[in-house]
């Protein structure tokens, strides 16, 4: 840590919720959408209001219609770092709390610092901004959200390496989509308007293709209609503070958690698909559970086993094993430790001899489980198709 | 339908003969699909269709593809619920690689098939290359059957084929 770090370390501020200010991210699929435009409009008319704005960081990335908005408005001079001889230029975080303006403009979050600043993370000088009381204004792209990041580098083949914990979303007062098409968004790459003309058919060739952008796209969206979604049922819950409930008790109380009854057989497979399906649609964890009667599996057991963690890795579901020849009591404990909310069963094969005396798996899990949702799933191959292409 | 196994090391050989059809796109080709349906019918045999996924090289092999699977996921459950209703046992697979090829490798060396149904393409962005063909030819003890592109490979089965809530 530099010794200008340190001087700020011991009078950084304290973070209190009281007088704390306003954040607003402005979130995009990908660079070039216009949030950093948005970000500067915001800012002039906040101006115009009277209020004291100023910008902290800014990046134009070399886009003359960016450079020219942020005309008229107040930029405070960056730092310059000194990093393994390389000369790098930094927000100045002790600069911003010393002028202390009403709102200060931060342009990309996700960004990492040089060694020896304050924080490692724009994303944490953001927060000592809001501590002291100042309202922040900045930009993100959602690949750069740490929980999407998986997600969006398998759709994209591409791997960001600066992340943001998705906490900090769910913290900011605001969240401002800039929404273009993958078609506009390209047509403005072609007009040289996202980068210079020599990085545009690299750019192309890469990361801007229309399936890319409108993963993206679809994602971007997503993320915002759940955080929306989200506030609304921790504003209807009216539950301890705003932070509080965002934090813990309300994705709780509204969280689905799947668990399906699997065997290493065949069928399997179509009940953990339908259960996948329910998962995704539920924006939730998938668990599957074989409960195993102890002894050695057969050749087909075994292979269909694998069949099975295949098929439950790949769909990113866990495979739970468990030895028992108490098959009710086995799954209560499983999902009372999984937290499970909703049991998937398929049809099960009828009974014979004594077994037809026995209470039904499903009854006796509803027994077991009360407050716990119990499906059995149809075996809908079993209806006639349709002639559909 | 459960078939019987001998036991083996590697890849053991139930005593009912195994069809495998890979597909990797959002449909299979009809004619494929309806070969391997015939093939079935006469010789008692479980239909295995296998979704094969590509792993991007900067994601470890085993990750998690929930993209990729919501492309596979329906198609499997359209063939099975077609190959179901015409009376045919299927028993789906799934399998990863960095290419296609890389996943039918894997998918191969893990179980046997008495026959392989592919579908040839004159498309290069259609899933198996025609190198991969020729690699299925050469390195695989199964019977290999590559239907010639015909015009009538415009009629796909594709995950619009479901029927009721998937």
């Amino acid at each position: 840590m530099t010794a200008a770090a340190m001087d700020y370390a011991a009078a950084a501020p304290v973070p209190s919720r009281q007088g704390r200010g306003h954040l607003r991210i402005v979130i995009g699929m990908a660079a070039g959408v216009g949030k950093t435009y948005r970000m500067l409009l915001e800012g002039h008319v906040e101006k115009e209001a009277g209020r004291d704005v100023v910008i902290g960081l800014l990046e134009t990335h070399q886009r003359v219609e960016t450079a020219r908005l942020a005309e008229g408005l107040e930029i405070l001079p960056l730092r310059k770092v000194n990093y393994r001889g390389t000369r790098l230029e930094e927000m100045d975080l002790p600069g911003i709390i010393a002028r202390h303006p009403d709102i200060c403009l931060i342009d990309e979050l996700a960004h990492t610092n040089a060694p020896g600043l304050e924080h490692a993370k724009r994303y944490e000088d953001v927060e000592d901004v809001l501590a002291a009381g100042i309202d922040v204004l900045s930009t993100l792209n959602v690949q750069h959200l740490e929980s999407l990041n998986d997600q969006v580098a398998e759709l994209s083949g591409i791997r960001v390496r600066e992340t943001i914990p998705d906490a900090l979303l769910g913290r900011a007062d605001d969240i401002v989509v800039v929404d273009l098409t993958p078609e506009e968004l390209l047509e403005r790459l072609r007009a040289g308007k996202v980068y210079p003309a020599e990085r545009i058919d690299a750019a192309l060739n890469n990361f801007f293709k229309i399936e890319n952008l409108s993963a993206l796209r679809e994602v971007a969206l997503r993320q915002v209609a759940e955080e929306v979604g989200q506030r609304r049922f921790a504003a209807a819950s009216n539950v301890g503070s705003r932070e509080e409930t965002i934090a813990s008790e309300a994705p709780r109380a509204v969280a689905e958690r799947l668990l399906a009854l699997v065997e290493p057989y065949p069928a399997a497979h179509r009940l953990v698909r339908r259960a996948w399906r329910s998962a995704q649609r539920l924006g939730t964890d998938l668990d599957l559970l074989w409960v195993r009667p102890p002894g050695a599996l057969s050749a087909e057991q075994e292979h269909s086993l694998k069949a099975l963690r295949q098929l439950a890795s790949m769909l990113g579901a866990r495979l739970i094993v468990e030895e028992s020849d108490e098959l009710a009591r086995t799954i209560a404990e499983v999902a009372k430790r999984q937290r499970t909310t909703y049991i998937l069963i398929g049809r099960s094969r009828p009974a014979h001899g004594p077994g037809r005396l026995r209470t039904p798996l499903p009854q006796r899990l509803m027994e077991l489980l009360p407050g716990v949702d119990v499906r059995i799933v149809a075996d809908r191959a079993q209806r006639p198709t349709e002639e559909q292409e | 339908m459960k078939t019987q196994s001998a036991p083996e090391q590697s890849a053991p050989k139930p005593s009912g003969e195994r069809i495998l059809l890979p597909f990797t796109n959002q449909a299979i080709s009809r004619r494929a699909f309806e070969a391997a349906i015939r093939l079935a019918h006469a010789e008692g045999a479980t239909i295995v269709p296998a979704f094969l996924a590509r792993v991007p090289r900067n994601l470890p092999i085993e990750s998690p593809l929930p993209g990729a699977c919501a492309i596979g996921m329906p198609l499997l459950e359209a063939i099975e619920q077609r190959a179901t209703a015409e009376g045919i046992p299927v028993d789906s697979r799934v399998s990863r690689g960095r290419t296609y090829r890389d996943a039918l490798e894997r998918l191969l060396d893990q179980e046997h098939y008495d026959r392989v149904i592919v579908s040839g393409t004159d498309s290069p962005r259609q899933g198996l290359s025609q190198d991969d063909l020729a690699w299925l030819l050469g390195h695989v003890a199964a019977e290999v059957l590559i239907l010639r592109p015909a015009p009538d490979d415009a009629s796909r089965i594709t995950a619009t084929g479901v029927h009721g809530h998937f």
